[in-house]
């Protein structure tokens, strides 16, 4: 690839960074958690993206985020103050901001009202008190001029060239600043002739190192203008005196010829001019030292490396088939009925572990903390508070809870639509809100946990709850379920994730984008997740993501059920055991329970769910295994028997058959066949409508 | 052998482009991704040429301008200093903390080259 566009492809990373660096920043100033680093922070994030903008010309964005800096600026220096309009002002300007850079990335472009409006409200809130900085740039604009000024006469047209008169301060030798430099520019500009005035230079035992004894008189043979002649000043034009003047035109060539050959011709005096340099020389450390040193400077700059995706994809593919390899090979081994005591079964156990490394090292790359996802959601949040006049708080919680790459990526739209959907439709509006006695601030919390191997995401708020005699009626006018259907209050929620589903009255512009909540529910089944949601009336609603860790590998128990092997991922389980006659209860014609540590749970016979087979197996000669959903309901799941526990790989069941009740998805097993791996949550859900199970007193 | 430039800049898209420029242009370019890692660097890849940010966390381009000037071994070290604008006042104190020069952003890769040139040795 063109190195510039690698360039720009960094430069658009760094902007997303550094956006959330600015709003991060932004919301703490403006909930007063905020210290004088943070405003510093936000500058320099906002300056930055200037900075890079400007490299690749993108012209709107660059006089936008100057517009901005300059406001943070009056922030950072105390000149404006954090109030809460201007804070908002900020904020918006952030959003505004992000869509430049979407736009200069080749996005939606950014309408122009929008951005002129923006742009003169923060221009007014940069000016407001008194506007002392165009005084202070003033007051620095003068200095540097007034050596020039006097000389800016001779518009005439360069005739011969320029009598130069230079003669340096101790400051420029002290800034690193090189007469010997300035002179080859200049040599580049025509011909020279230079002559060295040593005059001032003063005995050895008078010499300061520092100091500034030599003044050169240079004579420019050159069609180039003044400008270009002090160009190469440029840099000392304050630390030394610097006369040009125009040669003496043609008639006084000659003498002016004549007067150089009196003098040595370019002779610099390069002894002289190394004199300060010398220190330097001397305080060098010895090579070994400075070997040392540079092996430790290379571990500070090499913290991270940047891979391409697709390569560490490939990698944890890679490592899947070396799993299902590895479990062939353990296979094999079995089958080779080697003594107990064989080597092998020590390597074996030692490459198990090896692989479990791998792939936990594969997976830690591919993991990435939920923290930009939710950062993204502040903006959502604001977004809809600002169309529907809520007033509304968004607390986060867990950010740096990391899950999977592919996770991730997935997890944008399904947030963003809860997110929407709880600030639009389950949040009051301030004056309801204070007629129900609450804070007019409505709040919505997002937060990301670990919980049993799984990622659990809630979003929830602090509104009125799901409108269950509205759900309900909607739901019969849309002919989803039948007038005099009697549901229970979690089939009622239940009912927002069907297809066709719209609780609001008015499809709203924030929520109603085409997207249903059903949508949002096949999406995070494509995960490997569910999506569940419970409601208190007057308090609020939960909706909970509840997501596979990796979409990879997981860990199971092989069990056997009427000869077919299934695998029950191992986090679900909670125990095994051998039923006894005593526990196992009838109730009503098919159904049984399980008294499992006094506590009544339902017994399923696996075979049976699963149409293996269709007379149930006695529950004494099997083994029980007792499983709990996320919701942490409970079940007992009627197996033959157990084969083993291990590793598997996930292959999607959607992708190469279609999606099956019960079924989470498949795998390979070390003799090649394919084994289903049970989807315990269906399970659980199957008891869940059953009558409620009372405790064993 | 070829000059080292030290580029300090906590811009990962600026220290890119940096790189890019000075090193077609032949010179050997390390970085450093502020003020306190500019100077680490500095004292274990001692480089001929540095160039620096100003707006820069932990340690600001000022204050690593002055921490070089006071370490005698770096004292005629040319220190370039980049700046968005051509202003007056950050240019002054940049100056006054020991800058050599400045480049203004943004550069094309034959500004940048030419104004080291102009400093180097």
């Amino acid at each position: 690839m063109d190195p510039m566009e690698t360039i720009r492809q960094t430069f658009f990373q760094e902007c997303e960074e550094q956006l959330n660096e600015t709003e991060t920043g932004l919301l703490a100033l403006e909930i007063g958690e905020a210290d004088s680093e943070t405003v510093n922070a936000v500058f320099r994030a906002v300056h930055s993206i200037k900075g890079g903008a400007g490299a690749f010309k993108y012209e709107r964005l660059v006089r936008f985020a100057h517009v901005f800096e300059t406001a943070l600026d009056g922030l950072r220096n105390g000149r404006l103050e954090a109030s809460p309009s201007a804070m908002k002002t900020m904020l918006r300007s952030a959003d505004l901001l992000a869509d430049l850079v979407r736009e200069a990335r080749g996005d939606a472009a950014v309408d122009d009202a929008r951005l002129e409006a923006l742009r003169d409200e923060l221009g007014r809130l940069a000016e407001e008190p008194g506007e002392p900085a165009t005084q202070a740039a003033d007051s620095f604009g003068f200095q540097p001029l007034t050596l020039s000024l006097g000389d800016l006469a001779p518009e005439t047209p360069p005739s011969q060239g320029w009598r130069i008169v230079f003669r340096p301060a101790p400051d420029l030798y002290r800034r690193g600043n090189e007469p010997a430099r300035i002179l080859r520019e200049l040599a580049e500009l025509g011909d020279m002739r230079v002559t060295c005035d040593a005059s001032a230079l003063p005995l050895l035992d008078a010499f300061d190192p520092g100091g500034a004894y030599l003044a050169w008189s240079i004579d420019l043979t050159s069609a180039a203008p003044r400008e270009k002649v002090e160009d190469a000043f440029d840099f000392v034009i304050d630390d030394c005196e610097l006369r040009v003047a125009p040669l003496a035109p043609a008639p006084d060539a000659e003498a002016a010829n004549a007067d150089g050959l009196e003098f040595t011709p370019l002779s610099i005096d390069l002894p002289m001019i190394d004199a300060p340099t010398a220190p330097q020389a001397a305080a060098s450390p010895p090579p070994t030292e400075r070997k040392v040193e540079t092996v430790r400077a290379e571990a500070t700059v090499s913290q991270t490396i940047r891979v391409d995706l697709e390569r560490v994809d490939r990698l944890a593919n890679l490592v899947g088939e070396l799993v299902i390899n590895q479990a062939m090979l353990s296979q094999s081994i079995v089958e080779a009925a080697l003594p107990r005591a064989s080597k092998a079964f020590d390597d074996l156990t030692a490459l198990e572990q090896l692989t479990r490394e791998i792939q936990e090292g594969i997976m830690a790359i591919r993991a990435q903390p939920v923290k930009p996802l939710f950062q993204r959601m502040t903006r959502i949040v604001r977004e809809v508070a600002d169309a529907t006049g809520k007033m509304v708080r968004l607390k986060t919680e867990g950010e740096a809870t990391e899950v999977d790459r592919t996770v991730f990526e997935k997890l944008a739209d399904p947030l963003t639509h809860l997110i929407r959907n709880a600030v639009d439709h389950g949040l009051e509006t301030p004056d309801e809100r204070a007629a129900a006695g609450k804070p007019e601030h409505g709040e919505v919390r997002l937060t990301a946990a670990h919980r049993s191997g799984r990622i659990v995401i809630d979003v929830s708020d602090d509104g009125k709850g799901i409108d269950r005699a509205r759900v309900k009626a909607k739901a019969v006018e849309k002919d989803l379920i039948a007038a005099d259907a009697q549901l229970s209050n979690t089939e009622i929620d239940n009912l927002l994730f069907l297809p066709g589903f719209s609780t609001a009255a008015a499809v709203s512009d924030i929520s109603g984008r085409g997207v249903g909540m059903d949508v949002v529910k096949s999406s995070i089944q494509s995960l490997g997740g569910r999506i569940s949601v419970s409601s208190r009336p007057g308090l609020g609603s939960t909706f909970s993501l509840s997501l596979p860790l990796t979409l990879a590998v997981l860990d199971g128990m092989v069990v056997k059920v009427a000869e077919q092997t299934l695998v029950a991922p191992l986090t679900t389980i909670v125990e095994t055991l051998r039923p006894k006659a005593r526990d196992v209860h009838r109730l009503g014609v098919d159904q049984r329970v399980l008294a499992d540590r006094g506590v009544f749970v339902p017994l399923i016979d696996v075979g049976i769910e699963m149409g293996f087979r269709t007379t149930p197996a006695d529950p004494l000669s099997g083994v029980v295994i007792i499983v709990e959903g996320d919701g942490g309901a409970r079940c007992a799941l009627m197996v033959d028997s157990i084969l083993d526990q291990r590793q598997v790989v996930i292959k999607s069941l959607e992708t190469n058959y279609q999606q099956v009740q019960g079924v989470a998805a498949a795998t390979i097993l070390g003799d090649g066949r394919v084994a289903l791996i049970l989807d315990i949550d269906a399970f659980v859900a199957v008891t869940h409508s059953q009558p409620p199970l009372a405790a064993v007193s | 052998m070829s000059m080292t430039i030290l580029t300090v800049d906590d811009s990962r898209t600026m220290r890119d482009m940096l790189n890019l420029a000075l090193s077609e242009a032949g010179y050997r370019v390390v970085h450093a991704i502020d003020g306190e890692h500019g100077l680490e660097v500095l004292r274990a890849e001692k480089p001929d040429i540095v160039i620096t940010d100003i707006n820069m966390p932990r340690l600001d381009g000022y204050g690593f301008i002055e921490a070089v000037r006071d370490d005698p071994g770096f004292r005629n070290l040319p220190i370039l200093v980049l700046t968005t604008e051509n202003a007056p006042d950050k240019k002054e104190r940049a100056r006054k903390a020991g800058a050599t020069g400045w480049i203004v952003k943004p550069f094309n890769a034959e500004k940048l080259v030419s104004v080291v040139r102009r400093v180097a040795a």
